[in-house]
């Protein structure tokens, strides 16, 4: 194999790599996983909204 | 040295309160050198004041003293907050501190010497580059350390951004440092003619997409979720923008070398992949301002929340730019003009400077077992101070850059040029005049900034703060 088809291939694996991400990040089956996760700041406060008032101290 | 039931505080208030320190220092500087252009006898006759090597001083400062010790002070904060967990090692994060402020003095006396290896953002000799090396893999152990040891499942997306800075900087390091050394302070490149300028400039675009871009998208990826009480907009789309980021940066180096001995094609590459970078720019432009959809009243009253917003809508502003002048017939007007440094400004002040300053005003206080910083007035008058400051900075070197860009390439009937050089360089000096007005403005705004922080911190006490035990959920 020529080394310009290895790196064609690299390009194309890595184009499909994303798109998998892509899916995987907006497959409907982990909605409610993310937004568990993008809660992770606020973990510290108890409740998310809480911060609102005034960090904890 | 604190228990191990709470967070490691002490590195991250060393690295906040010297982020203030050389953001005075960076931008002070870079006030001297944009006087110089306007009365070139401030030099004195000095060698070592003239502006070839105040000017990557001034760089250097800010980008990796000011830029550096926030990143450093933030990621250190963010990594144990949302990792429920200590510094994976408090000397080596110790060592992190004394080294990083070693190379910075290091540097703030070899470059006023004359001592430079002529790289662009990496001028440092080979000593220092040995020594940056050596801090920078101390760094990854800590940060990565954190996240082996982490309380939670999942990695905050924030450190993602965090943790491919780090690793991408310690490879672009590495490679583009390769050099021979001839003395103690003099070495040559192991790259020769157009080949070094590649390296160099892989180097100097990933410098502005991992140090400059993708640390900082970090530091929005807590604080502005944390500041507005709310989380980011859209979690899934962080997950897609940090990927779309990470693959299409590498690329993009070639655009500052447009028309020279590089390749064609490798030029034409470099700019289709920086106009692919708005997508992932604005995605994630987006994702941290619409974090405050529902809520915009809080933009009204709360001064941090405006540095921090702001700054995204000026980096918004500068990753539009930055494709546009990568199309070659656009670069073929703006190349070497003021432009580029209208734009390089309107990303660092704008976007760099203000998120940074914005997280050091919430991380200050917080340091130091405060619930806010003495005066919020004096965070909205930094604030407005600040921005009126960019605005003049970048509008008066669009309008230089432009007229240049278009003097440069004028034409007389008879085929001559129709200005010589030093007539672009007189019609450009009203417009030095407004920048050097725009950069006092931002330097007096980053001096009520260290005011307010000294009165933050005298009478108040450090705390470090306990480790918090993380949810059921993330456990």
């Amino acid at each position: 194999m020529d080394i310009n088809d290895f790196r064609s291939l690299v390009t194309v694996v890595t184009f499909a790599f994303f798109l998998g991400v892509v899916w995987w990040a907006y497959a409907p089956s982990r909605k409610a996983r993310f937004e568990r996760d993008g809660m992770l700041p606020f973990e510290e406060d108890g409740q998310p909204q809480s911060s609102e008032a005034g960090e904890r101290s | 040295m604190q228990a191990e039931n709470t967070y490691n505080y002490r590195v991250v208030r060393q690295f906040a309160i010297m982020t203030v320190v050389w953001g005075v220092v960076g931008m002070l500087v870079g006030v001297v050198i944009a006087s110089q252009l306007i009365w070139p006898a401030l030099n004195f006759d000095t060698p070592w004041l003239t502006y070839s090597r105040l000017r990557p001083l001034h760089t250097n400062a800010v980008i990796f003293a000011f830029g550096g010790c926030a990143l450093f002070a933030t990621s250190y904060y963010v990594v144990q907050r949302t990792c429920h967990t200590r510094l994976f090692s408090d000397k080596l994060a110790a060592f992190t501190f004394w080294g990083w402020q070693l190379v910075i003095v290091a540097a703030a006396i070899t470059l006023p010497l004359g001592i430079t290896t002529s790289k662009e953002y990496a001028e440092l000799e080979w000593p220092i580059d040995l020594l940056i090396a050596v801090v920078w893999v101390a760094y990854a152990i800590v940060f990565f350390g954190t996240i082996a040891k982490r309380k939670v499942k999942h990695i905050y997306v924030a450190n993602w951004f965090y943790g491919a800075f780090i690793l991408t900087i310690a490879i672009l390091h590495i490679v583009n440092s390769a050099e021979i050394p001839v003395t103690f302070w003099k070495s040559y490149s192991l790259y020769a003619g157009a080949q070094d300028a590649m390296v160099e400039w892989w180097y100097g675009h990933n410098a502005v997409g991992f140090f400059l871009t993708a640390g900082f998208l970090g530091m929005m990826y807590y604080f502005v979720p944390k500041q507005a009480g709310r989380p980011v907009y859209s979690y899934r789309l962080s997950v897609v923008h940090f990927w779309a980021l990470i693959f299409t940066y590498m690329w993009a180096g070639p655009h500052h070398l447009h028309y020279t001995a590089l390749p064609d094609w490798v030029q034409s590459l470099g700019m289709v992949f920086s106009l692919i970078l708005l997508a992932p720019s604005w995605g994630g432009m987006i994702n941290g301002i619409m974090t405050l959809s529902g809520a915009w009243h809080k933009l009204r009253e709360d001064p941090i929340l405006k540095f921090l917003i702001v700054s995204l809508s000026f980096y918004g502003m500068s990753t539009f730019e930055g494709p546009m002048m990568s199309i070659k017939t656009v670069n073929a007007l703006s190349h070497y003009t003021d432009w580029t440094i209208g734009h390089v400004h309107s990303g660092a002040l704008g976007w760099v400077g203000l998120v940074s300053i914005g997280s050091m005003y919430y991380l200050i206080p917080r340091l130091f077992g405060r619930t806010e910083m003495h005066s919020t007035r004096l965070i909205n008058a930094h604030f407005w101070i600040a921005t009126v400051g960019i605005v003049l900075y970048i509008a008066a070197m669009w309008v230089a850059g432009v007229m240049e860009g278009l003097m440069w390439r004028a034409v007389s009937p008879d085929g001559t040029l129709a200005y010589t050089f030093i007539e672009s360089v007189k019609a450009a000096y009203p417009f030095y005049g407004i920048r050097l007005l725009g950069g006092l403005l931002y330097l007096s705004g980053m001096l009520v900034m260290v005011y307010n922080v000294a009165k933050t911190v005298s009478g108040s006490r450090a705390v470090d703060a306990p480790i918090l035990v993380p949810a059921v959920a993330h456990a």
